[in-house]
């Protein structure tokens, strides 16, 4: 496949100023995983079909309406990734029977939720980077099965209120920890993203666009309706989830993880914690020091194993 | 044309071969897998201009299946009981994306209990999907019957997938000996694929298999599937024909055996209608005026078809080798429900149930069934629905139980 050529996104005004994702869709205003989408498209540019997976976004295209200029499939919750693997294929064929041009070439782009990378489609995924497919993958992590009325999913973190975690002291479980399976399959790219961060994201889009295999990435996808709270807090609770630790920016390549993002200063998670409505148990109707304390020595140890 | 001693499952692998398919997606099961197997080799020889990827699940198989379709390639795949339960999710998607492809499913029976041997439960799992099927009852029409398919699916009118049925172990293991079609002809039969509306290409941006809000445009897509499917009866005879100008072979959606006269007749589909041919044989000889209605297509189900040969018949013995839970046998109950308010429809069309996880129907319970269907016919009674199992089996099974049981009385003195 031809790649464009390389970009550069060195500061913020190198950012692409036109935006090609059409207005209009049904996503919640505040929605983290669209603002992410966004910034991807604008750079991946229209040669592109996605590929989706039961989930929010499974609503972006509602016959005859679609934001997107280039290609779309929906597929089901388990297997987006195999239908990214049927086009990559029926093309390669095509492009080698002289039936297409390779200029009529296209992207394939995989686009589905935390529940279905962390859950159903996870085989499918793992055998997409078996067989060394050529595709992006971008999973927006909202942490929840967002699209039901987020119940909680195996990327939903620790002490979070959903509505199937209702409990005292909300979801007694661990988030998965995806990047580190995905890149045990030793696939040409994974990287963590967030939408709050543009410029780390741009990079990163820019730097897959120039490699072949599966590039893999989560894009942690803040969720007005889901974690409760108000749509004008996304980009802040964005930004917080990066500067508290809690959501590390980082990249595998070549059998590296790099952190692409370290904050110098890590703010308290409790910063973070304290906006969002599905951690309120956490400080009402009086604090949980155990609670915080916990969800902050988890990062902290995170980060002290980075720093080593 | 050359004359090849061939399993079903050679048979199935030639059909896709001799279709020029561009695009295998692969996942193996028993008693399926020495279709993709000799695909494979065919593919890594050089013999095949074709690609085949192994995913890790029937239900990923089929969804790629269908993405490559949507892309503009021809697809040949293929599987067989649990994958196809497996894989129901995307066999219904795809069929909604209107896709033509075509799907070779070897017939096992289900789990639980766990079997290897073959039964038509699968395949009827298979029969609301928008898939259109075509049965087999020998190895020499596996390979036609995919060639077929692949013209019926594609054609303009259809546009929707097919799955070619054949039994395992009975067909896909058991060599026959199987006219191939001479290749070139064989690809100027099938043609080259026309995509048609399905592409993914830079120049030609498309959204396909969108989501639908609200009943009206869900109703409006389901029913244009619908009535696709039933298009195959009205081009059936035309595609028929020519294969048979082609190749010196007809096939009717329904394949009658001594139906002319017949005043009792076997309904069945697969490949254990050629026992009840000997059936047939053997009742003539002693006088009895029987024929065999066996089903080839069953989705769409030929249902004018089946109207005009069964009416005027005294009795109909309907085979099913699958049993609907609570209910009894699929093809009874679609065969009455074709034949009901029909003038002179047969007063008696009784349900037999057998064949199920390959036990055999053996010569004497075919010439029961009719005896039954006659006496039933003769005294203007019903017959109840039969499970077909004879005295024998029942002591046989007897045998096992009661090893379990002595095993398991030991482990509890333990």
């Amino acid at each position: 496949m031809i790649k464009e050529s390389p970009l550069h996104f060195h500061r913020m005004k190198d950012m692409p100023s036109t935006h090609l994702l059409g207005t209009g869709t049904p996503m919640c205003a505040g929605c983290g995983g669209l603002e992410a989408l966004h910034n991807m498209y604008d750079i991946l540019g229209e040669k592109t079909v996605f590929v989706n997976a039961a989930g929010c976004m499974t609503l972006l295209s509602v016959y005859p309406f679609t934001p997107f200029r280039g290609g779309w499939l929906y597929t089901a919750m388990a297997s987006a990734p195999a239908g990214a693997q049927g086009i990559r294929d029926a093309m390669d064929i095509l492009i080698k029977k002289k039936k297409l041009s390779e200029d009529e070439n296209v992207e394939v782009v995989v686009i589905t939720g935390d529940g279905s990378a962390n859950g159903m489609g996870l085989s499918a995924t793992s055998g997409t980077m078996d067989r060394n497919l050529d595709y992006i993958y971008l999973c927006y992590d909202n942490e929840g099965y967002g699209n039901t009325g987020q119940q909680y999913s195996a990327a939903t973190p620790h002490a979070a209120i959903t509505s199937t975690s209702k409990v005292a002291h909300g979801y007694p479980g661990f988030k998965k920890d995806l990047f580190s399976i995905w890149a045990a399959h030793k696939p040409a790219y994974v990287a963590t993203m967030i939408a709050a961060e543009p410029l780390d994201l741009a990079k990163k889009i820019e730097k897959l666009q120039t490699m072949k295999g599966p590039r893999m990435l989560i894009s942690l996808a803040p969720c007005p309706t889901g974690w409760d709270y108000d749509p004008q807090l996304s980009v802040e609770i964005g930004r917080l989830a990066v500067q508290t630790g809690v959501w590390p920016l980082k990249e595998y390549i070549d059998g590296k993880v790099v952190h692409t993002k370290i904050p110098k200063q890590r703010k308290p998670v409790e910063e973070y914690l304290k906006l969002q409505g599905r951690f309120k148990h956490l400080f009402h109707p009086q604090r949980d020091e155990q609670g915080v304390a916990e969800i902050q020595a988890r990062v902290d140890a995170y980060w002290d194993e980075v720093n080593e | 044309m050359t004359r090849k001693l061939l399993t079903g499952n050679g048979a199935a692998a030639w059909g896709a071969r001799l279709s020029c398919a561009d695009y295998i997606p692969a996942f193996p099961i028993t008693p399926q897998t020495e279709i993709i197997e000799d695909l494979s080799i065919w593919i890594d020889s050089g013999d095949m201009d074709a690609r085949m990827t192994m995913l890790e699940s029937e239900h990923s198989m089929i969804t790629a299946a269908g993405s490559a379709a949507s892309s503009g390639v021809r697809v040949f795949t293929a599987t067989s009981s649990q994958g196809l339960l497996y894989a129901m999710e995307m066999l219904y998607t795809v069929a909604g994306w209107r896709v033509p492809f075509v799907m070779v499913n070897v017939s096992r029976g289900l789990s639980a209990p766990i079997t290897l041997e073959s039964d038509h439960n699968d395949i009827m799992a298979a029969r609301d999907s928008g898939f259109m099927q075509i049965h087999s009852a020998t190895c020499q029409e596996v390979c036609d019957n995919v060639l077929m398919a692949y013209r019926l699916a594609e054609h303009a009118a259809v546009r929707v997938p097919a799955i070619v049925n054949l039994d395992g172990f009975y067909l896909s293991f058991t060599r026959e000996p199987v006219d191939l079609p001479d290749a070139e002809k064989a690809a100027a039969f099938v043609g080259e694929f026309d995509p048609e509306n399905l592409q993914f290409k830079s120049s030609a941006p498309l959204s396909q298999a969108m989501a639908v809000l609200g009943g009206g445009p869900y109703s409006y897509f389901r029913y244009e599937t619908h009535l696709a499917v039933q298009q195959v009866l009205s081009v059936y005879d035309d595609i028929a024909d020519e294969f048979a100008d082609t190749f010196g072979r007809r096939y009717d959606m329904i394949d009658n055996y001594q139906m002319d006269d017949a005043e009792y007749v076997f309904v069945m589909l697969g490949s254990f209608a050629t026992k009840a041919r000997d059936a047939v044989d053997s009742l003539r000889k002693e006088g009895w005026k029987v024929g065999l209605a066996r089903l080839r297509v069953f989705r769409p189900l030929p249902q004018e078809k089946i109207r005009s040969l069964l009416k005027g018949r005294r009795g109909v013995a309907v085979i099913d080798q699958n049993i609907s839970m609570g209910m009894g046998g699929v093809i009874h109950s679609e065969i009455t429900s074709t034949m009901y308010g029909v003038n002179d429809a047969p007063a008696v069309v009784a349900s037999f149930i057998g064949g199920l996880g390959g036990r055999d129907i053996s010569q004497q319970e075919f010439f029961q069934m009719i005896h039954d269907v006659k006496q039933a016919a003769d005294n203007s009674t019903t017959l109840e629905a039969r499970l077909l199992y004879t005295k024998n089996e029942l002591i046989e099974m007897r045998k096992l139980q009661a090893i379990a049981q002595v095993e398991h009385a030991e482990i509890k003195q333990k």
